[in-house]
């Protein structure tokens, strides 16, 4: 099948596109370093606690998402770009920002009726 | 109504969340292989070995996450839209190289076995790649729900069904009405739905790259359209999926989708056949 797939000069045109755009990515990719702030949130009996956190404006900082639960959530929040399964007892950091002020919305996704809160950008 | 059996709601709500997804995919990859032998067996595998894999996916999802300095599942998930995107502009070219040949056989035999020849697998792989991404999480979030043990397993099983039910519905609802598109126009319709639908997936892997942390995003919010259309509204999850809709997109996934669009666009008309006999060899690229 491999064979198939690269024997031929259209998968062979193919391949040089995604190279290239993969180093063009590569040089991208270098961007300055990591944010300072870290806010934890943790996520016990399906609610999150806090429920609001608040964070300053127009700069990177990190989330750390601490499952407290036994089963797996999924934290998701469409405003702040973030997807991530997180499994039992594990936990999750996610950049995020900088951000405009206002308020963004985060769910667990397993549990939306009551694992839902908001960061609050000020 | 659901109700009666506490628990079976939320069940269905993201288990149907989860299975459109993918459906949507299986719709489209069906009305772009309409009448072609054997097509049905490739879909089949495609949805199985998906499955088989969502489970692998679930079993080892703290190993993949945890991986990569914690980015694991971010680069997960972007190396399988990736592969999807590829798949999909493969497949467009291959039909573009080939369409021609395909169109100018005489017999119905000839055309059937020019057909033949098509890449399937790569579709298959597509269909493989969506049921593995959206399964994994349904496997997690039903191991979960049924551990808790806040809900009973009739429930969770209800619950489970009504989604997977009304997911299937709404992928069928697609492929059907792609089917009312008169067959002259079908091929171009599906092919832009392929494009499309493999622009949006690029656009969704270079937002889990940025997440990974090895992507600038380019600025955030380039457009924010979340209180017009959001994505969790259905209509919001459709478009997301079907074109890509993004309600509050970073300036790299708009690059993403458009250079996507621009790859496949360009390949599928620079290989394009030239309009020779049927037999005849094509003229070198």
């Amino acid at each position: 099948m491999i064979v198939i797939i690269f024997g031929s000069e259209n998968m062979r045109m193919m391949a040089k596109a995604s190279l290239t755009a993969l180093a063009l990515i590569a040089v991208a990719a270098l961007h300055p370093a990591a944010a300072q702030e870290s806010y934890v949130l943790t996520i016990k009996d399906h609610k999150f606690d806090p429920a609001e956190i608040t964070v300053p404006a127009g700069q990177e900082v990190t989330l750390v998402v601490k499952n407290m639960d036994d089963t797996a959530e999924e934290f998701e929040s469409e405003t702040l770009d973030v997807e991530e399964v997180i499994g039992g007892g594990q936990e999750a950091s996610f950049k995020i920002g900088p951000l405009e002020a206002g308020t963004y919305e985060f769910v667990g996704e397993f549990h939306e009726d009551s694992a839902k809160g908001n960061v609050v950008v000020q | 109504m659901l109700e009666l059996l506490p628990g079976s709601t939320p069940s269905a709500v993201v288990v149907f969340r989860e299975v459109l997804e993918a459906a949507l995919v299986v719709g489209i990859v069906m009305a772009a292989t309409r009448g072609i032998r054997g097509r049905g067996a490739w879909i089949l595998a495609g949805i199985g070995s998906g499955v088989i894999g969502a489970c692998l996916v679930a079993l080892f999802a703290e190993a993949i996450r945890s991986a990569a300095s914690g980015m694991g599942s971010e680069l997960f998930n972007a190396i399988v839209l990736f592969l999807a995107v590829l798949m999909l502009g493969w497949h467009c070219v291959w039909m573009s190289r080939h369409g021609r040949e395909i169109a100018q056989q005489m017999t119905a035999v000839g055309r059937a076995v020019a057909e033949g020849a098509r890449p399937l697998y790569a579709l298959s792989f597509v269909i493989a790649l969506a049921v593995l991404r959206e399964g994994s999480e349904i496997v997690l979030f039903l191991y979960g729900f049924a551990a808790g043990g806040q809900v009973s397993l009739p429930a969770l099983a209800l619950g489970s069904a009504i989604g997977l039910g009304g997911g299937i519905a709404l992928g069928l609802a697609i492929y059907l009405g792609l089917l009312r598109v008169p067959m002259r126009h079908l091929f171009a319709v599906t092919t832009w739905m392929i494009i499309l639908l493999a622009a949006g997936m690029a656009a969704q892997g270079a937002a889990f790259l940025v997440q990974a942390d090895l992507l600038p995003a380019l600025g955030k919010g380039i457009w924010d359209t979340s209180k017009i259309l959001s994505e969790k509204q259905l209509v919001g999850q459709i478009l997301h999926v079907l074109v890509g809709y993004d309600s509050r997109p970073s300036g790299i996934q708009i690059v993403f989708y458009l250079v996507t669009i621009g790859i496949i666009g360009f390949l599928t008309w620079r290989l394009k056949s030239p309009a020779a006999p049927a037999g005849s060899a094509p003229r070198p690229a």
